[in-house]
């Protein structure tokens, strides 16, 4: 892994500008590495999701495993990223497939705790009348619980992806390409690359975060779009 | 051997388990563990109580006066969300350029790291007093200090635990990344054992079991620290 040889520039407030020209003078390279970043997070958000979204529902509309949702969302934050990138390489190699795995049970954890909060929290009275009204449980599910779930599970899934987005860089020490192959490697780059890198990296998060937001509001049904989907403290399960 | 010496010193040595790259060798975590294990141990749990209580100490003041003037109270938690997007691997690569490798260097964007997740969770903890709770002290003649200190803060105990719970367990996390820019904290052996030709998976399995054990640790010492304080929610 040759990239990791890591010589340190000094630095002063003119790096940060050279960091932007950086971004000027090689946007296409940068813009071929984002894409690359974003084929490997796009990869590892998918396999996540498609683990971690209908446990968590299914837990959530039967109303236990609370103590998985909550193990998840610790393990989610105490899971280095380069220890699951390390221990990936063991069992798969050098490679995508590392690297997809290890981001994609980093998603998995913010996942999987909002879908079953999301389902779980639904107000039991909303769920009995849809009962009353002669729904089956299956209807209940997908006309009821979900829409009324919807703006929290979508919140779980946009910290998942930006969690991705932004922990990608690292999977550069095990050739995952993407912008972190200028990030850890300043032998080459310079300082200013490693900044110009990592502002296409901010950018990219910010990027993401605003899409998915934007998708969010064009998905969730007008009667409910005037719940605050932007609060502060939705984005963080509070662990009390 | 040529009465020389081998020209790598460690070359050839260790058990048949290490030299045959078995799944795990208990042995090599027997006899590394007072020279890589440990010290690596003791160093990342420095790392992540310097941070958190820097952090905290940060957060608290700044939440304080986020309760006292409003105003700055969103200023203040975009500023802290602007610092979570730079990633770590960047944070400790700009600091090596002004504070070398130091301690500072690890702990300047930990610390920074620990205040974003902290300073949401104090903030919603003060506003979690409710109404009817503030106007019986005001009518209890209490003054906004003494409000702030025998109602407020008490109530705010559990948010600002779950807060340190969040912190804290991320930061473990995080620190694993500042071996990247130096011998210091558990990322060390597992960076090492992976850019060996052959990554050395004892090693990396040995620190990354101790990594999450750090992680769980910690949280059940501040889930423990919350049963003590709040006595009243149970």
């Amino acid at each position: 892994m040759g990239a990791l040889r890591v010589v340190f520039d000094s630095a002063d407030a003119g790096t940060f500008l050279a960091g932007f020209g950086f971004v000027v003078h090689h946007a296409g390279f940068l813009a071929h590495k984002a894409v690359e970043q974003l084929e490997l997070s796009g990869a590892a958000l998918g396999v996540g999701a498609a683990a971690a979204l209908p446990l968590g529902v299914a837990l959530g509309h039967l109303h236990r495993g609370a103590n998985v949702a909550i193990a998840a969302s610790i393990l989610g934050r105490a899971l280095p990223s380069i220890l699951l990138i390390a221990v990936f390489l063991t069992v798969l190699g050098v490679g995508f497939l590392d690297n997809m795995c290890a981001l994609a049970v980093l998603a998995t954890g913010p996942m999987l705790t909002n879908a079953h909060d999301a389902v779980d929290g639904v107000e039991r009275e909303v769920v009995e009348a849809a009962r009353g009204m002669g729904m089956s449980r299956l209807q209940v599910l997908a006309r009821v619980e979900l829409p009324l779930a919807a703006p929290l599970l979508f919140t779980g899934i946009r910290v998942a992806a930006v969690t991705v987005v932004a922990t990608a860089p690292i999977a550069a020490i095990a050739g995952g390409g993407g912008l972190g192959d200028v990030i850890v490697n300043q032998a080459s780059y310079r300082l200013q690359g490693v900044l110009g890198a990592c502002y296409c990296v901010m950018a990219l998060s910010a990027g993401v975060w605003l899409a998915l937001l934007g998708l969010q509001r064009a998905l969730t049904p007008r009667p409910l779009r005037s719940r605050r989907v932007l609060g502060a403290g939705d984005e963080r399960r509070e662990l009390t | 051997m040529s009465a020389a010496g081998p020209v790598i010193p460690s070359f050839g040595r260790g058990s048949a388990c290490v030299t045959g790259d078995h799944a795990f060798c208990w042995g090599w975590v027997r006899d590394h563990w007072g020279d890589t294990l440990e010290p690596h141990l003791v160093q990342h749990v420095e790392l992540t109580l310097v941070a958190v209580s820097a952090g905290f100490a940060i957060a608290f003041s700044l939440a304080l006066l986020a309760h006292r003037l409003p105003a700055i109270e969103h200023p203040i938690a975009i500023a802290a969300a602007l610092v979570y997007t730079v990633p770590s691997l960047v944070a400790f690569q700009i600091l090596v350029a002004f504070s070398g490798l130091s301690n500072a260097t690890v702990e300047i964007p930990l610390t920074g790291y620990s205040l974003v997740i902290l300073y949401p969770n104090v903030v919603a903890g003060l506003r979690a007093a409710p109404a009817e709770v503030l106007e019986a002290a005001r009518a209890m003649g209490l003054r906004r200090r003494q409000i702030l200190w025998r109602v407020e803060l008490p109530l705010a105990v559990p948010a600002i635990i779950g807060g340190l719970r969040v912190a804290v367990v991320s930061t473990v996390a995080i620190g694993t990344v500042a071996s990247l820019v130096g011998d210091r904290g558990l990322g060390y052996p597992i960076l090492y054992a992976l850019r060996l030709p052959t990554p050395f998976r004892t090693e990396i399995y040995a620190a990354g079991a101790l990594v999450v054990v750090l992680a769980l640790g910690f949280d059940l010492v501040l889930v423990g620290a919350r049963r003590a304080l709040v006595r009243w929610a149970r």
